[in-house]
C-alpha cells in the first residue's frame, strides 16, 4: 500500500512538472513573439510617403517607413552554396544526332579535363540500332541531369544532390560507396572508383591552389566513391562551354539555359524551344518519368555517313591509356 | 523427480568435445583468412572484387540478402507457431531463435563489407535521408536484432536459473554469470506471469517487424527501374523465399544438433514430420511467387524482359537458374510430400539442398539483372560483360558464413538448445493427463 501511494504521488509530481514546463515554454515563446511585434510597431511611425513604380509600371505612394532596402541578389555571390547552384538558371543540353559521326573528340576532351583514369568514360558515344530494319546511328550519352533523378532519391546520405540550376552533382567527400545510385540510374551513366584512381601523373600540376569541389568532378577522383558527368559548372563559371561542347568539331552539342531559352554549340546560338520544335526534339526514356535535362534531335537528314564513324568505334574501350 | 533430473542432465549444455574443437578451429581459420582478404580489400579498394560498373553488386549483396532471409526463421517458427499454439514447436524454437540472431547479426556485418567506404559509416546517421531504402534498412536491421535477442533471452530466464544451480560447484564462475543472466529468476507466479506476457508481446511484435525486414530487403531492388527487379511481386516473393531459407537452415541445424548432442528422445521423428510439412508449405508458396515472377513477364514478353528471361532460361545463367529452381525448390516439394521423405535423414539432405539453393537463388536474383541495363554495354573491357566472384569475394563470403556458424556453435555450447523448464512443465502436464485417464 505504502509503495503504491508513493508511486502515484511520484506520477502526479511528474505529470505536474511536465505540464508546468510545457506552459512555461509556450508562455515564453508567446512573450518573445509579442515583444518583437511591439518593437516592430514603434518603427512604423512616420507620415512621409514615397512614390514608387510597380513592376506593371503604375506609380503608387507608400509610407516611407514601409520601404525597406532589399538585399540585392548580387549578395548571393559571397555566400554561394554549392548545393543550391547558380541563381536563376536552368542548364540544358541538346544533342543533334544528325550531326554525330563518332569523332570522339567530346570523349577525349571530357576524359582529359576530368582526369579520368578508369576504364569507363563519363561520356560515351553509343552505336545504336533499335532493330535490324531501322537505321543505325551514333548517340552521345552523358549524365541526363534529370529533374526527377532516381539516383538522388535512393542516396542514403545526400551525397548526390539536385541543384536549383538543374545540375545533379556528387559530394565525393560524403559518398559511402554503396552504389545504390548506380543501380537506380537507368542511363548507366555512373562510374565507380573501384581502386585508387591513380591520377598522380595527370593531375599533380593542376592541383596546386585547387579546392576539391563537386563542381569539378574528377579533380580529384576519390577511391570508393561514384563519379559522373557534372555538366562542367567550373567551365560555365568562367563563361565557357562544357568541354564536350567546345571540343566537338561537328557542332553536335548545344548547351544553354532553359530560362533564357537559348542554347549554343559554339558556332550558332539558337532558341531552345524553336530548335526542339523544328527538329522534333525528344528525351531518352521519357516513359520512366525521370525528366532529363538533355534533349536529343533525331538522326534525320544526316550530312555524314554512319559508316564513317565505325573507324573510331571501339567496343571495349572508352578511356585511352597513356602507356 | 528422477525424470526431471534426467531431463536436466540431458539438456544441460555440454562442454566441447574433441570434434567440436576441430570444428571451431576450422571455422576460425576460415574467418581469419576472410579477415585477411577483407583487410586487403580495404587497402586496395574494391578493385580486388570482380564487381565493376555494370555488375555493380555481387555476392556481398546476395549473401546479405541470404542472411536476412535466413533470419526470418525466428519470426516464423517461434512467433507464428507460438501464437497458433502448436505445441510441437517446443524442442525446435530455441535453435530457431539462435539461427535468427546469428543470421541477422551477420546480415548487418555483410552489408558493411559491400560498402566501399566503411570509414564513412557514420554518414548513414549524420546525413541520413529517410527517402532512401538503405535508411529504412539501417532502421529495421538493428530493430530486428534487438527484438530477436529479446525473443531468445526472455524464454531463457528459467533455464539460466537451472544452470546456475547446477553449475554452482562444478564451475562457480560460469554459474555466477548464469545467475546474473537469470535476473533472479525464482519461478514465482508473479515472475511467470510477467515472463509469459513479455514473451507474448515480443512474439507479436516480431511478426510485423520480420515481415517489414523482408519487405524492405525486397524494396532495395524493386525501387529501381531495372528489369527483373522492378516488380510489385517482389516483397511477398522475398517473404516467401525467406520462409524457405529459414526453415531449410532450421532443419539442417536441428539434425546436426540432435545427432551430436544425442537428443533423439527429445527431437523425434514426429517433430521432423511436422517440420517437413511446414517446409513443404513454404516451398509451395515460394514456387507460386516464382511462377508469378518469371512466367507473367514471359507472357507479355516485353523486349527487355524477354532478353532477361532468356539468359535465365537458356542463356549464361541457365545452369544455376534451373539447378536452383528444380533441385532447390521443386525436388524438396516432391520429396517432402512423402511420409518417408519427412524422416530425419532425408530431411537433413533436403534442408541442406534448400539452404544451398537459397544462397544461389539470391545470386540469380541480383546479378543477371545488372548485366542487362537499358542501354547496351559498350566502351568497357570485355570482362565487364560478365560477373563471377573473385577469390577475395569468395574468401570474405565464406568467412561471413563461418562466422554465422561460429555464433550458432557458441550459442549451442552455452545455452540449452531445448528449453529445459518448458520440457519439464510439459512432461508434468502429460503426467497429469495420464493420471487423469487412469483414475
Amino acid at each position: 500500500m505504502e509503495e503504491n501511494t508513493n508511486k502515484t504521488s511520484r506520477r502526479k509530481f511528474l505529470n505536474k512538472g511536465l505540464k508546468i514546463g510545457l506552459a512555461t515554454a509556450i508562455g515564453g515563446f508567446g512573450l518573445s513573439k509579442l515583444n518583437s511585434k511591439l518593437t516592430a510597431k514603434t518603427t512604423v511611425d512616420s507620415d512621409e510617403t514615397i512614390e514608387l513604380m510597380t513592376t506593371d509600371g503604375v506609380l503608387i505612394q507608400v509610407d516611407s517607413s514601409e520601404v525597406v532596402e532589399v538585399k540585392h541578389s548580387q549578395s548571393h555571390d559571397d555566400k554561394y552554396n554549392v548545393r543550391e547552384g547558380m541563381a536563376n538558371r536552368k542548364f540544358v543540353m541538346v544533342v543533334d544526332l544528325a550531326k554525330c559521326k563518332n569523332a570522339l573528340k567530346c570523349q577525349n576532351a571530357c576524359n582529359k579535363h576530368h582526369y579520368i583514369t578508369g576504364d569507363n568514360a563519363w561520356l560515351k558515344v553509343y552505336k545504336m540500332q533499335e532493330e535490324q530494319d531501322t537505321a543505325p546511328y551514333w548517340m552521345p550519352m552523358m549524365c541526363m541531369h534529370c529533374d526527377q533523378p532516381a539516383c538522388v532519391t535512393v542516396c542514403p546520405v545526400d551525397a548526390t544532390f539536385k541543384r536549383k540550376d538543374g545540375l545533379v552533382l556528387i559530394d565525393n567527400d560524403r559518398c559511402i560507396g554503396c552504389r545504390f545510385c548506380m543501380a537506380a540510374c537507368p542511363y548507366s551513366t555512373r562510374v565507380f572508383n573501384w581502386g585508387e584512381p591513380g591520377q598522380e601523373v595527370t593531375l599533380n600540376m593542376e592541383m596546386t591552389n585547387h579546392m576539391p569541389s563537386p563542381e569539378h568532378a574528377g579533380m580529384p577522383s576519390i577511391k570508393g566513391t561514384v563519379d559522373k558527368c557534372d555538366f562542367c559548372p567550373h567551365a560555365i563559371d568562367k563563361g565557357e562551354l562544357p568541354h564536350c561542347v567546345s571540343a566537338c568539331p561537328n557542332g553536335v552539342f548545344y548547351f544553354g539555359d532553359k530560362y533564357e531559352d537559348t542554347v549554343t554549340n559554339g558556332d550558332e546560338t539558337v532558341r531552345l524551344s524553336k530548335l526542339l520544335e523544328e527538329k522534333s526534339g525528344y528525351r531518352l526514356m521519357e516513359s520512366l518519368g525521370t525528366s532529363p535535362s538533355v534533349y536529343y534531335l533525331p538522326p534525320v537528314d544526316r550530312l555524314v555517313d554512319f559508316k564513317d564513324g565505325l573507324e573510331d568505334f571501339k567496343e571495349f574501350e572508352s578511356v585511352e591509356k597513356s602507356e | 523427480m528422477e525424470t526431471h533430473e534426467k531431463i536436466i542432465r540431458d539438456l544441460v549444455p555440454k562442454e566441447f568435445s574433441k570434434k567440436d574443437i576441430i570444428w571451431i578451429i576450422s571455422l576460425i581459420v576460415i574467418i581469419v583468412v576472410g579477415l585477411v582478404a577483407y583487410i586487403d580489400q580495404l587497402i586496395k579498394g574494391q578493385e580486388v572484387t570482380n564487381m565493376r560498373d555494370y555488375a555493380l553488386w555481387g555476392i556481398y549483396i546476395s549473401n546479405f540478402v541470404f542472411f536476412v532471409a535466413t533470419s526470418f526463421v525466428g519470426s516464423v517458427t517461434v512467433a507464428v507457431l507460438r501464437l497458433t499454439n502448436n505445441s510441437w514447436r517446443t524442442p525446435l524454437v530455441r535453435i530457431a531463435e539462435i539461427i535468427s540472431v546469428a543470421a541477422i547479426i551477420m546480415a548487418g556485418i555483410t552489408i558493411m563489407i559491400d560498402m566501399a567506404r566503411p570509414d564513412r559509416l557514420l554518414n548513414l546517421f549524420i546525413h541520413a535521408r529517410l527517402q532512401s531504402p538503405i535508411t529504412w534498412d539501417v532502421i529495421i536491421i538493428p530493430t530486428y536484432i534487438v527484438i530477436s535477442l529479446l525473443l531468445l533471452y526472455f524464454p531463457l530466464l528459467p533455464d539460466f536459473a537451472i544452470l546456475k544451480k547446477r553449475l554452482e560447484k562444478k564451475n562457480p564462475r560460469l554459474s555466477k554469470l548464469y545467475g546474473k543472466l537469470s535476473l533472479n529468476w525464482t519461478g514465482s507466479k508473479a515472475q511467470k506471469l510477467l515472463q509469459e506476457k513479455s514473451i507474448r508481446i515480443i512474439a507479436i511484435m516480431i511478426i510485423p517487424v520480420g515481415l517489414l525486414l523482408q519487405t524492405i530487403d525486397a524494396w532495395l531492388f524493386s525501387t529501381t527501374y531495372r528489369i527483373g527487379w522492378d516488380s510489385t511481386n517482389f516483397a511477398p516473393y522475398f517473404i516467401s523465399g525467406a520462409f524457405v531459407a529459414g526453415l531449410g537452415a532450421l532443419v539442417t541445424v536441428i539434425y546436426i544438433v540432435r545427432k551430436t548432442k544425442k537428443l533423439e528422445n527429445y527431437i523425434t521423428d514426429y517433430h521432423f514430420d511436422k517440420l517437413g510439412k511446414f517446409l513443404a508449405l513454404a516451398c509451395l508458396t515460394y514456387l507460386y511467387f516464382n511462377i508469378n515472377e518469371y512466367l507473367i513477364p514471359l507472357f507479355t514478353a516485353k523486349k527487355g524482359e524477354s532478353i532477361h528471361l532468356e539468359t535465365l532460361f537458356t542463356g549464361s545463367y541457365s545452369v544455376i537458374f534451373w539447378l536452383v529452381t528444380v533441385v532447390g525448390l521443386i525436388l524438396p516439394i516432391v520429396v517432402l510430400l512423402f511420409k518417408k521423405g519427412r524422416k530425419p535423414r532425408p530431411m537433413f539432405y533436403i534442408g541442406l539442398i534448400v539452404v544451398i539453393g537459397s544462397w544461389w537463388k539470391r545470386f540469380v536474383i541480383v546479378t543477371p539483372t545488372l548485366l542487362h541495363p537499358f542501354l547496351p554495354i559498350q566502351g568497357v573491357p570485355e570482362s565487364w560483360h560478365h560477373y563471377f566472384p573473385s577469390l577475395h569475394e569468395w574468401l570474405i563470403t565464406f568467412a561471413t558464413l563461418a562466422m554465422a556458424l561460429l555464433i550458432i556453435t557458441f550459442c549451442i555450447r552455452f545455452l540449452p538448445v531445448i528449453p529445459i523448464q518448458r520440457t519439464i512443465d510439459e512432461f508434468k502436464q502429460q503426467q497429469h493427463i495420464d493420471k487423469g485417464i487412469k483414475s
